[in-house]
């Protein structure tokens, strides 16, 4: 029996054969996630609890195979791809809510409950209570809470609210020792050093999530939602800068460029400005006075900044129409070309309309087109370059210009991503941000969680292979 | 190493001769943070050392201030106050005795812990090196998430040198409310019905309340609840974290107080010491980032368990 043949075998025992996939045909569907990246391997096993989580890790500990965890296979950094024939772990079936409770605005969850499902299934049994999971991705349909944690996931509504580390509260993990442990929890103020911050956006490198307890929030009872146009990108950035230092953080400040407004105004037909070089999205939520107070000062400070025309929402219709046209952008620009390169950074946000002025430049230089439909609030920008990979040489163009993205933004005291996270796709740029010492000391923090490095090996810090290729655009693609 | 900031560089000097010389070495800020009984070592370092003051770097639009670990919280404090700004850090020593002890004030419950205030650390290790944590922008998930860790682990993971932590806008109005006669049901009503009080306090009778925002949003809201107003309570020196449910039910004793929707109970007495959970990742954590027990050694790890 080959050593293969025998973990399978082992797998099959231990956690019954319907939960092992071994068919070319379906493993192949679990060699990449929503990123350009592949990989490859010959076995998914799908647990229903944590004892067969906890099977599962033993079995790779055993035959010292690496195991990828993966949840809804929405990320866009290639974080869940397998490498090296690792064995996918999918937590899809673990998709119960455990418990709510509303009072004191918590609740626990398996890791594949999808993230706006959990939301839906606190307004529909706890509907007094009025609470929600803020942080939103635009994936939040079909992401699970348990990717959320792995990428310590962002949205539009996290300007205000904070990004997943700030709404979890304890997990419960399988390490690769095979112990199943909390970390953080129900209460404040546990024992010991926060694991449960390390824990969160550790991309799967330190364990498999199969418990969440997360922090509910409570519904605003006011909400504006507000639409500028701006003749001038840079003016529409200079409105984000001026709102925030007013003393306001909007619960979420999102921008358009002009190629996206098209392309999403074609899509949704949400009555957006074509004519416009650029438009901010703004919600204002909270108590009646607090709302009517800030979104006054915010419409002064946008026509101060040569906004053309401020379109307030009249209806929930018109409210989710406007948030439709950001949360489809991506699915939109399928329109314009077939494939695209999504690029995610963050860069301070004074410094936002001369990086944006450098990508327009970089990507012109390059021959491509790019569209920008981002958190400007807290200036995480997200590049989309579109391109046909059938025209000859388009890859290097894409990626050369990528890097250089990536680069300028760095350069301007910013980040390589805000909400996407590194995995194989930031991986080799780690070096930009953080030399030798800072990331042999990320290095340690993972030697603590994980000495065998079977969780997800290869990912987030830097190794000499490399990767990048290009993804078809389907229809509802996110970012 | 990263080329070592002239502000630092006392710092990263001393620390690196120290371990270089085979001595220990503790950080001291203004020593007005609670080391708990069951934390001491027992243990004295060779030497101590202070960490640099100063804010380096404010940008209001940002929402961010770049500083020395030494610098005082009032002294940060004024600088961001100018611009109607503040950190949600407790106390009145340093801004890295606030993060290495890891305490959150009694406004947990509307202005969220301590541990979400830092961005970026320059962080002095066992050998004397820097080592860059985090990074600048108000949002960011580049790297693991070590700087996390480091709050609360009272310097026993590295020392601060420098940060970038996030500011937050003042509100318009911010007050102290009490009600009287408050038993648990009457409690829960409360604090499910406000929205987004800064902290809800409990005594087992009375209930004090801190609302921020728009003046008439408060005024509403006193309005409802018939609501009286205060200054803001003292709280006991003890920290008993429990679940939120759980605090409810605790049996109180005089000048208790639960921070509702929170679960810590303030109260005259310590908590009993409890076991470390995770023990192996903590005492490979404190392998990987302090195997001779160089930095802090009046610290007892906690990968040493209760």
């Amino acid at each position: 029996m080959t050593h293969s043949a025998a973990l399978v075998e082992r797998l099959r025992r231990d956690i019954g054969s319907e939960r092992v996939r071994t068919d070319t045909v379906e493993t192949t569907l679990y060699a990449h996630d929503a990123s350009p990246m592949s990989g490859s391997t010959s076995v998914v096993c799908f647990p229903e609890s944590t004892d067969q989580v906890r099977a599962v890790v033993l079995a790779c500990r055993d035959h010292s195979r690496p195991f990828v965890v993966r949840g809804a296979g929405t990320g866009l950094a290639g974080g869940a791809t397998p490498l090296d024939g690792a064995v996918v772990i999918s937590v899809i079936r673990m998709n119960r809510v455990l418990s709510v409770d509303p009072i004191n605005r918590r609740a626990w969850v398996e890791p594949g409950v999808l993230n706006l499902d959990l939301s839906r299934h606190v307004a529909r049994a706890d509907r007094e209570f009025g609470l929600h999971f803020a942080p939103d991705p635009s994936s939040q349909q079909s992401c699970t809470i348990g990717g959320n944690v792995g990428n310590n996931s962002g949205g539009p509504h996290c300007l205000a609210e904070g990004v997943t580390t700030s709404h979890v509260l304890g997990l419960e993990v399988v390490l690769t020792d095979g112990s199943v442990v909390e970390v953080g929890g129900d209460e404040p103020e546990t024992v010991g050093l926060d694991l449960r911050g390390a824990l969160v956006g550790s991309e799967g490198m330190f364990g498999v999530v199969t418990k969440v307890c997360v922090r509910l929030t409570q519904n605003p009872p006011h909400v504006e939602t507000l639409l500028f146009d701006y003749v001038d990108v840079a003016d529409g950035a200079a409105t984000v800068s001026a709102v925030i230092a007013a003393g306001m953080v909007p619960a979420a400040l999102e921008m358009m460029d002009r190629l996206c407004i098209r392309a999403v105004e074609e899509y949704v037909h949400a009555g957006l400005p074509t004519d416009a070089g650029a438009v901010l999205l703004i919600e204002v939520t909270g108590s009646r006075h607090q709302v009517a107070h800030d979104t006054e000062r915010i419409i002064e400070i946008a026509r101060a900044h040569r906004c053309r025309t401020v379109r307030r929402a009249e209806s929930e219709e018109e409210r989710a129409l406007l948030w439709k046209g950001r949360k489809t952008a991506f699915g939109a620009v399928a329109r314009i070309k077939p494939n695209y390169y999504l690029h995610d950074t963050v860069v301070p946000r004074r410094r936002l309309p001369e990086v944006l002025d450098k990508i327009y430049r970089i990507v012109e230089e390059h021959d491509l087109l790019v569209l920008n439909v981002f958190h400007a609030g807290d200036g995480n920008l997200h590049p989309l370059i579109v391109f046909d990979r059938r025209e000859p040489g388009v890859m290097e163009r894409v990626l050369a210009a990528g890097q250089l993205i990536v680069e300028a933004s760095v350069a301007a005291g910013g980040v390589l991503s805000g909400e996407h996270g590194i995995g194989l796709e930031k991986r080799d740029y780690m070096p930009l941000m953080f030399d030798e010492d800072d990331l042999e000391a990320q290095m340690a923090l993972r030697r603590a969680f994980d000495p065998l490095g079977l969780a997800n090996p290869d990912k987030v810090l830097p190794s000499p292979s490399g990767c990048g290729d290009g993804a078809s655009i389907g229809e509802g693609m996110w970012v | 190493m990263a080329a070592v900031p002239t502000h630092l560089r006392d710092l990263v000097d001393e620390v690196h001769d120290a371990v270089s010389c085979g001595e220990s070495v503790a950080i001291n800020g203004r020593s007005t943070r609670t080391i708990l009984d069951h934390e001491h070592s027992g243990r004295v370092a060779d030497r101590v050392v202070s960490a640099p003051s100063g804010v380096f770097e404010f940008q209001p639009d940002e929402m961010t201030v770049r500083c020395g670990a030494g610098t005082t919280l009032g002294e940060l404090d004024a600088v961001l106050a100018a611009h109607s700004q503040y950190v949600n850090l407790p106390g009145t020593g340093t801004v890295g005795g606030a993060l290495a002890r890891g305490w959150t004030s009694v406004d947990r419950l509307g202005r969220g812990p301590v541990r979400d205030v830092p961005l970026e650390s320059l962080l002095v290790d066992h050998r004397g090196r820097l080592i860059r944590l985090g990074g600048p922008t108000v949002k960011n998930v580049t790297g693991f998430d070590l700087l996390r860790v480091t709050v609360g682990a009272l310097g026993t993971l590295g020392f601060f040198g420098e940060l970038t932590l996030r500011t937050r806008p003042r509100a318009i109005d911010s007050r102290w409310f009490t009600l009287d006669d408050v038993d648990v049901r009457r409690l829960t009503e409360i604090h499910t019905g406000l929205y987004r009080p800064s902290s809800v306090l409990w005594d087992g009778r009375r209930v004090w309340i801190h609302l921020e925002g728009h003046p008439a949003d408060i005024d509403d809201t006193v309005a409802r609840l018939g609501l009286d107003t205060t200054d803001e309570p003292s709280t006991p020196p003890h920290r008993w974290s429990m679940s939120p449910a759980a605090a409810l039910q605790f049996e109180l004793s005089p000048g208790d107080m639960v921070e509702v929707g929170v679960g810590l109970v303030h109260r005259r007495e310590p908590a009993p010491p409890r076991p470390t959970p995770v023990l192996d990742v903590h005492r490979r954590l404190d392998e990987e980032f302090d195997p001779d027990r160089r930095l802090n050694p009046q610290i007892r790890r906690f990968g040493d368990g209760a």
